[in-house]
Order: structure tokens, then sequence, then C-alpha cells
């Protein structure tokens, strides 16, 4: 367990020199085969595993274009080297992006390419042998797939898809992740990934009804499994569980209240994460991506709206299309009943935060902002959204309709430095799946750059809040803040804002 | 596998088998992680394993402080309090001491 020893911060970003091997080590708790058994994969290391693994990255790199069109575009500019949130943090050269992609280019070139064959010195074309798979394991577990790198690689190679490679052919030959692959065995079983059964939802969820009642006098409703809602909330389980990721579900509930739209949330997919992304394997992404799809269907609802979790819009936003039908392009039989089932005057699927704006746009909104007066607030731009989607359908939506809704709710808004936030923002350090104890170390340095440039904007401006739109932001800060002498309970939810302001009718049907 | 007072744990320190639990074991643990139980501690502790017992499942923290608002009084039913209490987390070090399965996901 760590200590919650205080790190000093300067206000901006320094790039420390190297500092080799600082972060050398077994990388986070491996999965025990049942784990890695419920997932498909090999319940422990394979016998031939070079040459399953060798076969692996053959199909992936055939598999996906981009990810052979990155490995053979480095030129080793190293205008990467300096981008990302854990080289900046822990200074271990292997931690920078080109770097961390040359675990696995070296071993591509040795196999796939002419000269890596015959001359593999002459081009750092390696084996993959034990120590090369050991580095693979804990780098390509130091990395938050945040993308970053990309945007300033002039080729736009992208790190991310790199370390989903690998850790695909990782699982491939039995060494998986103990983490993620643990969280997306209960979503399979359970439906979220907490692993919370639906007694424990359906009580929770009661709980909140009551809490609401008990804070504003007015019924809001938490709806679950009802059939032939209007819309379908997915958000993820977190949500359910933790702090302060709550409170910004209550804000959900009082904007569907206020709009007088029907709402179901789902016993079945109460997950909106989806950590197949992750470690990079279709099959288990588009697992979770079907309960959604089922649970859609089964309650014949006309909007999927999705709740505030980082990746879970990247893989809804990007992905969902294909993958189950909610958006146009998968055409199996269950994807164009679906198509046919959600109303097309509606983006499907909607983020909540668009939702929101909407109303706030159309008026069916009412603040009081005075009740966030005791707040300066600024937001962290989650690197899924930031960086792999978009919403409102306008250029750079993901950036302005997330801060459009802050600033309806709050007086005091100001943003970090310029170079930190929008396309530019920096991980959280716990996304892509190391958002656990084990890697609590890795955490604490890897959010550095973000707490040095909170740091400017608390000296500078007074900053006491700070707003986020991912579950695991929230919870890597609640955890990280009180390293660097900020108060946890700094970090609220977007929608947390909102319900903290919103003016809520007596019922919903008077709004109309 | 390591142990703790002859019960099996995983490498986090939480038991494998949720029967194993005694109060020894509790005290054990904390005893390990620098804290001593107070009473208000097995407060916690015995409603996590109540609540588990009904719902397989470790209570939402709200759930939780406010359980804990209506036992100790309201002053207390806040998750800074549980913090004070459990440095690293209600949920997690709370679930740990009283032998129930480490809470995962985005938490």
């Amino acid at each position: 367990m760590s200590s919650n020893k205080q790190i000093k911060l300067s206000t901006y970003v320094e790039t420390p020199p190297i500092d080799r091997g600082s972060m050398a080590g077994d990388g986070p708790f491996k999965a025990t085969a049942e784990i890695q058994k419920n997932l498909g994969f090999p319940a422990e290391k394979v016998d031939n595993w070079q040459q399953v693994a060798i076969d692996k990255m053959a199909e992936t790199k055939s598999k996906y274009r981009s990810v052979q069109v990155f490995l053979d575009a480095c030129v080793k500019c190293g205008a990467c080297t300096d981008k990302c949130h854990y080289y900046l943090g822990t200074a271990d050269p292997k931690n920078m992006p080109v770097a961390r992609q040359d675990l696995f280019r070296s071993v591509y070139r040795r196999h796939f390419t002419f000269a890596g064959k015959y001359f593999p010195k002459l081009v750092g074309a390696k084996d993959l042998d034990e120590d090369m798979l050991d580095d693979w394991y804990n780098y390509f577990h130091q990395c938050s797939q945040c993308r970053r790198c990309a945007v300033y690689c002039p080729s736009g190679i992208d790190t991310a898809e790199i370390s989903m490679a690998a850790r695909e052919v990782m699982n491939a030959i039995g060494v998986g992740q103990k983490y993620s692959n643990q969280i997306l065995g209960k979503v399979n079983k359970i439906g979220n990934n907490l692993g919370m059964p639906e007694p424990a939802l359906r009580d929770t969820l009661m709980d909140l009804e009551e809490e609401i009642k008990d804070d504003t006098g007015v019924d809001v409703k938490l709806p679950i499994d009802i059939k032939n809602s209007e819309v379908l909330m997915v958000s993820p389980s977190a949500d359910f569980f933790a702090e302060p990721h709550i409170d910004g579900l209550i804000g959900y509930a009082k904007v569907f209240h206020e709009s007088g739209v029907s709402w179901t949330l789902s016993s079945y997919a109460s997950e909106a994460a989806n950590f197949g992304m992750f470690i990079g394997s279709y099959d288990v992404m588009r697992e979770g991506a079907l309960r959604i799809r089922r649970a859609a269907l089964d309650l014949n609802v006309k909007r999927v709206i999705v709740g505030e979790c980082g990746h879970a819009w990247r893989v809804a936003y990007s992905f969902w299309n294909t993958l189950s039908g909610i958006g146009g392009g998968a055409e199996d039989e269950y994807a164009l009943k679906l198509q046919k089932q959600l109303d097309s005057n509606y983006p499907q699927p909607q983020h909540m935060i668009e939702f929101t704006y909407d109303l706030i746009k159309s008026h069916q909104l009412s603040f009081d902002k005075s009740k966030n007066d005791h707040r300066v607030v600024t937001f962290h731009d989650s690197c899924n959204v930031a960086r792999g989607s978009n919403m409102g359908d306008i250029s750079n939506g993901q950036f302005i309709l997330p801060r459009e809704v802050i600033k309806a709710a709050c007086n005091n808004f100001i943003d970090m430095p310029k170079n930190t936030i929008k396309s530019s923002t920096f991980c959280c350090g716990g996304g892509g799946g190391l958002l656990t104890d084990d890697l609590i170390d890795l955490r604490v340095k890897g959010a550095k750059p973000r707490m040095h440039a909170l740091k400017k904007s608390e000296q500078e401006s007074g900053v006491n809040t700070l707003a986020a739109i991912c579950a695991i932001c929230k919870s890597q800060f609640s955890k990280v803040l009180p390293h660097y002498d900020f108060d946890p309970y700094m970090v609220v939810s977007v929608h947390q804002l909102v319900s903290d302001a919103i003016i809520l009718s007596e019922n919903s049907e008077q709004k109309d | 596998m390591a142990e703790i007072l002859g019960a099996e744990v995983d490498e986090e320190g939480y038991l494998i088998k949720v029967s194993d639990w005694t109060p020894e074991i509790a005290n054990a643990m904390s005893e390990e992680d620098g804290i001593e139980l107070s009473p208000e501690h097995w407060e916690v502790i015995n409603f996590l394993q109540a609540y588990y017992k009904e719902y397989e499942f470790a209570p939402a923290v709200r759930v939780l402080t406010k359980a804990i608002s209506k036992k100790l009084g309201n002053d207390k039913g806040n998750s800074r309090y549980l913090y004070s209490l459990f440095p690293y987390g209600p949920a997690k070090q709370g679930c740990r001491f009283a032998g129930l399965p480490k809470p995962t996901g985005c938490v």
C-alpha cells in the first residue's frame, strides 16, 4: 500500500532528464487461470507461446491495417518523446511513446520485414524472448491508451492501438492482466464491472430516490427495466457505487425528470464501460456492446443515451454502429431490427451531455447558478472523449458541450492552461485498464502533468472544483489528489454541478 | 498462496473464502495497516457483512454512509468520516477487514 506522501509541484510541466529503468518491474497482477478461461483465453502461458504470439501478430496487423501503418511509418523524429504523461511523471525512457511502440515494432521487424529477417541488427529488429515479453507486459501496462502522443506525431501514429494490439497478443498466449480481465468476466456474467447483482442495484436506486425526495421534496425517479421507455440510459456502474460518481447519476435523473422524457436503466446491461477496448479484443468488446443491444431490444426503447464514462463514449460513438447496430452499419438481423426500432430523429447513440445541452439550448431547464457560487470550476477533458469522439455534431463539440453545460449551471468557470486541455488534454493517469491499486505508484506519477496544470489554475484563479465526465478520471483523481496537496473532494461529475443548481418542477408532466 | 491466521488471502490481502472470516482476522489485518479497530470501525464492518449477506455484494458508499449516519449520528454519515476510519477507502479497506471480496470496476 502506498503512503500519502506529498509531492511538491511547480506550476508548469517539466520534461525530466531520463532515468533509465526507473519503472522496470513485473507489471500489474496477472489474471488467474479462471479469469482467463472466462474470456476464452488460454488459462496460462501456452508452451509454444512465441509461435502463437507471432501468429497473433500476423493476424492483428492484417485485421487492423492501422497497426501495420503505425509500425511502418515511424521515422524516429522524437516529437512524441515529451508528450506522454507517464514519461513526464516517471522519466523512464521506455515510457516515451516511440520507445513503447518500439517494443512491439522491433519484434514486428524481426518477423515481418525482409531487412529484419536477414539483418536484424541493422534495423533494430529483435526476437520475442522472455525478456522482451516481460518488457511488453510491464510497459504496455504503463500506457493508458490516451492518444496524446498521436496528436503530436507528424504521422499520426497512435500508440494506443499498438498497446491494444500488444495486450491482445499477450492474452492470446495466456498472459492477461488481472484487473481488466476480472472485470470483463463480471460484465459478461452479471452485467457490470462491479459485479453488482440486480437486487443490490434496485435497492441502491430506491435509496437514491429517497435521498432526492428528502433533499428536494420532489419525486424524482430512477427507473429500471421499464419497457417501452423512450430512452435506455447506460451509465458506468461506478455511478451506482462510488463517490463522487453517484451524484452525477442523481443529476441525470433530475434532468430526465425535467425533460419529461421517459427513461430507464437496465439490470441486464448495467454497464457503459467496455474494457474490451483496453485489451484490444474485438470479440470481447462486441460481447459488451451486444448486452446493451439486447437490453435496447427487450425494453423496446427509442433512444440510447450514454452516461459519464470516457472510453464508453468512444466505444459507443465510434464502434457501436458496426458492433451492435446502435447507429447504422451492422447488418445482422438484430442490428437491422434495432435500427428500425430506434428513432432516427435523434443521433444514436447520444451522450448524456448532449441530451442536457439540447434541453439547455431549448430553454427547458432552469438553474439557480448561485447554488454553485462557492465553486470555481475547471474541466478535465477525458482522453477518450477528447481524442476519440465528438458531441453535438459540430466541430469540436466534445470540448464545447461539456463546458456549456457547466457554464449553464455555474457562474465561475475557468479553463486550465491551453496546452493541457481539449485535444492536448493530459490523461488523469488511471485510464486504459490501469486504475488498479497494484499500479498506484504509476498512477500517482502519471497524474503529475495534470496536477501541475491544476495547481497553476488553483494559484492563479482560485480553482477549487475539478469537473470530469469519466468514471475512471473521477476515481483516479479522488485517489491521487491528496498526493499533490489537493482536497480529494474537489472532484465532481459535470452532472453533479447540474444537479446542485437545477430547479425542479413538482412533477415532470407539468413541464408540458 | 499467502495466509492470515491460517486463512488464505489473495495477492491484495483479501480473503479467498468469505466463510473463513473471524474477528481475529479483522484485527490482524487492521494491525498490518496500522489501525486499531474502534467500536465505530466495527459498526461499519458489521453493516458491510449484513448487507453482503443479503445482496452478495458490498453496499454503495452512499448506502453505507446513510446506514452509519442512522447508527452513529448525522455528523458521522459522510464519506469524509468513513475515510478517517478507513484511510484506504471504506469500500476497499472496509471490505477487506470484513472478509468480503474487493470491489472491482472504475472505483
